[in-house]
């Protein structure tokens, strides 16, 4: 079954500007696909609208059965548990350690303690940060708070990751590390990973769906697809 | 549990956040204690006000003399017409023999005089003492009871009472004004502090959101917080209530100026108004921080 579906949809923003056009999409549980184009092309909006911070103007879009346009403010968690979001800033809490940032993600759902600790310990494991448990977020490189980030974004074990330009701020070496631990999370976990970006090298490399943008509009979606221009 | 697991962390978040942004808790601490106590203190004069004003309106008679020479059964016609007017209610009547028993009771010198009349020729009229169901009517009964056969003089210490009425409805109005702009003064000034403290943590609040956490969770915290302020806020103006009415009280000795404006009995009231005190911190602190945390659950 397809894990995401989008209908018709349009987005047109409050100030005149239509960021999607007509966009009709199906991704499959398990799949790793990349977004890419220019600025303003619409992978920001697109990814947005995924996790409801934009709503669509028009059209249908459905998240694990769940119909996202017409989710109410209220009941955004309900989207927002099913899935785990990467940035490029990383957003993470200054003042807590690695552990606790991750953990921050589950005491807000109000996890129980015990099951909290073996689940963040097992999301750092993963992406491979187990020895710097109890550092603070400021003495860590980007790609380390960046790989902090995405424990934060699987700890619950969500069926869906969506990463926003997440290598936007690293260096080529170092985003090839986040790269891989994406990839593992994808194959280990079963994680369905939605990707923006416009790092040409990673696309051309990784070998994975690509979905190409221009303008709002859908240009290309190919399976093992390149960055071509 | 989970329900009391999310409790038990939204109380600590809001303890911490009173202590981390210690001296701005302080600042709105302190004005919501001056606000409560000025709304103590309405509260006190208000209710005080519309103690005595009830009091002197259970004493407020009209007594109706009726003339010398009225017969038996006249007298019973007059009683009848009393009656039916609407605004009429409880009466007594006091035959000319009760009024003069009555007098020589009081004195010995009306004793004497009073003894050598007759009924006859007794300047004592029979009287009607009627209470009246609206006092602010009172003028209009009046007129309409002189206006019976029979009736000769109608009292009810016209002008003096007419004008106590209209000042107490006055006052009253006022008190309750000013209670409530006060409190809407203190809504505004938790909401400005909640902000702060909120924008402080805005990052989290975001991630929180992100992450999946219902906006119950999300505003709990910041509510608890609103509500440990409007605590914090009551205890000053609970000690002036308790202390200062108790001392406002002996130092007057119960009443004012005259024995005609009874103060309250301090207790069970003081405490009363202490539990609408912390009553009125309480919500108008949940009041405030709800609505400042509303905007930042858009995203």
């Amino acid at each position: 079954m397809d894990l995401i579906r989008l209908k018709n949809v349009e987005k047109k923003y409050k100030n005149g500007v239509t960021a999607i056009y007509d966009l009709n999409l199906a991704i499959e549980k398990g799949s790793f696909v990349f977004v890419i184009g220019g600025s303003g092309s619409g992978k920001s909006t697109l990814i947005k609208m995924l996790y409801r911070e934009e709503k669509p103007t028009k059209g249908q879009v459905v998240v694990g059965g769940l119909d996202v346009a017409k989710l109410k403010n209220k009941k955004v968690y309900k989207l927002r548990r099913k899935l785990g979001i990467v940035f490029q800033d990383y957003r993470l809490l200054p003042k807590l350690t690695v552990y606790e940032n991750v953990a921050f993600a589950l005491e807000c759902i109000g996890e129980k303690k015990d099951i909290i600790r073996i689940k963040v310990l097992k999301a750092l494991e993963d992406v491979g940060l187990k020895n710097k448990v109890h550092e603070y977020p400021n003495n860590l490189s980007g790609g380390e708070q960046q790989r902090v980030a995405i424990a934060r974004a699987i700890v619950n074990d969500p069926k869906l990751l969506l990463c926003d330009e997440p290598t936007g701020n690293l260096d080529p070496e170092k985003s090839m590390e986040i790269m891989k631990v994406l990839e593992s999370i994808n194959k280990q976990r079963g994680t369905t990973i939605i990707m923006a970006t416009h790092d040409k090298e990673i696309v051309n490399k990784m070998k994975k769906q690509v979905i190409t943008l221009k303008d709002g509009h859908l240009v290309k979606f190919k399976q093992k697809g390149t960055y071509a221009e | 549990m989970k329900p009391f697991r999310m409790l038990g962390r939204s109380i600590r978040d809001a303890v911490k956040s009173v202590i981390r942004n210690f001296s701005l808790s302080l600042a709105s601490i302190s004005c919501i204690s001056i606000t409560l106590i000025i709304v103590a203190v309405a509260i006190m004069a208000s209710y005080n006000v519309q103690n005595f004003t009830r009091e002197i309106e259970k004493d407020m008679t009209i007594v109706v003399f009726l003339d010398n020479q009225i017969e038996q059964d006249e007298i019973h016609e007059v009683e009848e017409q009393i009656k039916s007017i609407s605004n009429v209610g409880e009466y007594t009547f006091q035959s000319r023999q009760e009024v003069k028993q009555k007098m020589q009771e009081e004195s010995e010198i009306f004793s004497t005089v009073l003894e050598n009349w007759e009924d006859e020729d007794s300047p004592l009229k029979d009287t009607f003492q009627v209470k009246v169901k609206n006092i602010e009517k009172i003028k209009d009964t009046a007129e309409k009871i002189q206006a019976i056969e029979k009736v000769s003089v109608v009292r009810y210490g016209e002008g003096m009472v007419d004008k106590m009425v209209t000042a107490f409805a006055s006052i009253k109005k006022v008190t309750y004004g000013i209670v409530v702009a006060l409190i809407l003064v203190t809504i505004f000034l938790i909401v400005n502090t909640i902000k702060l403290t909120i924008s402080a943590r805005k990052r989290e609040i975001e991630i929180m959101r992100l992450v999946g956490a219902s906006n119950i969770t999300i505003k709990l915290p910041f509510i608890i917080e609103g509500m440990i302020l409007g605590v914090f806020g009551s205890v000053v103006p609970i000690l002036i209530t308790i202390y200062g009415y108790f001392a406002f009280y002996r130092h007057f000795d119960g009443y004012l100026y005259s024995r005609l404006i009874q103060l309250i009995e301090p207790e069970p009231f003081i405490y009363n108004v202490s539990l609408i005190v912390i009553a009125i911190g309480i919500v108008v602190g949940m009041i405030g921080s709800a609505s400042a945390v509303k905007r930042y659950l858009k995203v």
